[in-house]
């Protein structure tokens, strides 16, 4: 049993950091390990994942709960609120991060049973890691579409080291350049997704002179999307200072409704996506949106959304990764919106 | 089962659109690159996107462009049509272009520098604009490309035309 030291400070208004996780027993009948993280519980069986807490408890299904987890790993708990369902989720603080039951459930906060404990983010990523492969079984992606892989279910049964611990991919100037991320090939384990046989594979023509090879330089984005195997994961392709092209193949849902913390664009690229969009801080609906290929939109800051794709469509996210951002936040002063007009 | 990828072009594009239930539907500034650029003059620079300083510019590609340059990298996605780049080395990239500005700038002439190359992008494919460069485009016929720089004097924002309002006829 792993256990840090359990230690609560104090510094200023902020609120009391929680540093105590632990990886606890391994169960005799189900073989998956229990988790804690300060006073949160995590515990699967063969159909569900249980969080517990003082004065609560919810219950998700395992499926779902994993494939909210590996994208809170695996965006380093991205920007503002990642709901995994409508009770739990986490708030990103950016170096620390709030593990909250109830916070943004209209019922939860009238009733004031809403719970939340803030972490340091370098404490509870590793527990996080740590429960999603113990809990991920041999066979079972959670990046991938439910017709790409195979159950979540059961008692424990082997492992999937290589599916769950993928790291973003981030170019520094574009994909494709030399040095920086390199193409998708059948000979690089990518190949051509079944929903996207039908997308050209054709390289763009680049003549450079000599000594401009470096920057004279294109690519195919859509093939290259064409050949990933993830879903809703965004990875950056093209940085123009603190903008970045995060392109992203779509299959089924979203598997968050993503609180925003500023405004975020996404630009449909390929087929069809449905957007359910609710307040961020009730969950009451606002608005639907349709996002067909060529369609840009923004999602507020005071929103929350969550996806549907039923043929994997490609979906441009587009960021800004200021670090001046998180102080314009905290301090309440991020616009909700891009554009007034 | 064989699937069919639909992408948009400036003959065919579906747009799709905002069921309001309690929102203003101008708050998700929603257009569509393709109408845009079906509207637009050739090479003006039409902001789609804007994220503080940051935009992305829908641009309809027609015969020859003039020559930009900027002092950041920029990124040009084509999305519809086949589109030729020119890249010419600045000689004195300073001396044309503030390093302190932003944004993509019209050269008033020919560049004065070295040819780097050329680039033909087909809907899908993404090239650099890299800074200290000087570019053009040049198409046969209409296409569409989009642009990631940051805004500038060129960047053109008409974001009552181009997004949806909520004033639009049911269909």
């Amino acid at each position: 049993m792993a256990m840090q030291d359990l230690t609560y400070d104090q510094t200023g208004s902020k609120p009391a950091l929680v540093r105590h996780t632990a990886s606890l027993e391994i169960d005799n009948q189900t073989g998956y390990r229990s988790f804690q993280a300060g006073s949160f519980a995590f515990k699967r069986n063969e159909y569900f994942a249980t969080i517990s807490w003082p004065g609560g408890s919810h219950t998700m299904p395992i499926d779902a709960f994993l494939r909210a987890l590996m994208r809170d790993i695996a965006w380093g708990f991205f920007y503002g609120v990642v709901n995994f369902d409508d009770v739990f989720g986490t708030i990103n603080h950016y170096g620390e991060v709030t593990m909250f039951a109830g916070r943004f459930n209209e019922a939860y906060r009238s009733a004031g049973r809403d719970f939340e404990e803030r972490f340091p983010s370098d404490v509870l990523m590793p527990l996080f890691t740590a429960m999603v492969g113990d809990w991920t079984n041999e066979g079972y992606d959670p990046f991938a579409a439910p017709m790409e892989t195979g159950a979540a279910w059961g008692v424990k049964n082997g492992d999937n080291h290589e599916a769950v611990q993928r790291t973003r991919v981030a170019a520094r100037r574009m994909v494709g350049l030399a040095g920086d991320v390199e193409l998708r090939t059948d000979e690089n384990g990518y190949p051509v997704n079944r929903m996207f046989a039908d997308v050209p594979q054709d390289a763009p023509i680049v003549e450079a002179e000599p000594g401009f090879e470096r920057e004279v330089s294109a690519f195919n984005l859509f093939a290259y999307l064409s050949r990933s195997d993830v879903t809703w994961n965004p990875s950056v392709c093209s940085v123009v200072g603190d903008s970045l092209f995060c392109p992203t193949s779509e299959e089924f849902i979203l598997p968050v409704d993503h609180g925003n913390d500023r405004v975020e664009w996404f630009l449909t690229l390929s087929d069809e996506i449905y957007w359910d969009i609710k307040d961020k801080e009730t969950g009451r609906p606002r608005a639907k949106v349709l996002g067909r290929a060529g369609d840009i939109y923004c999602m507020p800051a005071d929103i929350r959304h969550k996806g549907y794709s039923t043929k994997r469509a490609m979906l441009l996210v587009w960021e800004n990764g200021s670090p001046v951002i998180p102080e314009l936040i905290a301090r309440g002063e991020a616009p909700v919106v891009p554009v007034v007009f | 089962m064989d699937y069919i990828t639909r992408f948009g072009s400036l003959r065919d594009y579906a747009k799709g659109g905002i069921e309001v239930i309690g929102d203003d539907p101008k708050n998700y500034v929603f257009s569509n690159v393709f109408e845009v650029a079906s509207r637009s003059a050739p090479y003006e620079r039409v902001a789609v996107g804007k994220n503080f300083e940051y935009v992305i510019e829908a641009v309809r590609a027609e015969g020859l462009s003039p020559w930009f340059a900027a002092a950041h990298d920029e990124f040009a996605l084509c999305m519809d049509g086949e589109i030729e780049v020119h890249l010419v080395k600045l000689t004195a990239p300073d001396a044309v272009i503030d390093p302190a500005s932003q944004g993509g700038r019209q050269l008033a002439e020919a560049p004065d520098g070295v040819k780097m190359g050329r680039l033909v992008l087909k809907r899908g494919h993404m090239g650099l604009l890299p800074r200290g460069a000087a570019y053009r485009f040049y198409t046969d016929q209409p296409g569409v490309v989009l642009i990631q720089t940051i805004e500038g004097p060129l960047t053109v924002q008409k974001w009552a035309e181009i997004c949806l309002t909520g004033a639009e006829p049911k269909h």
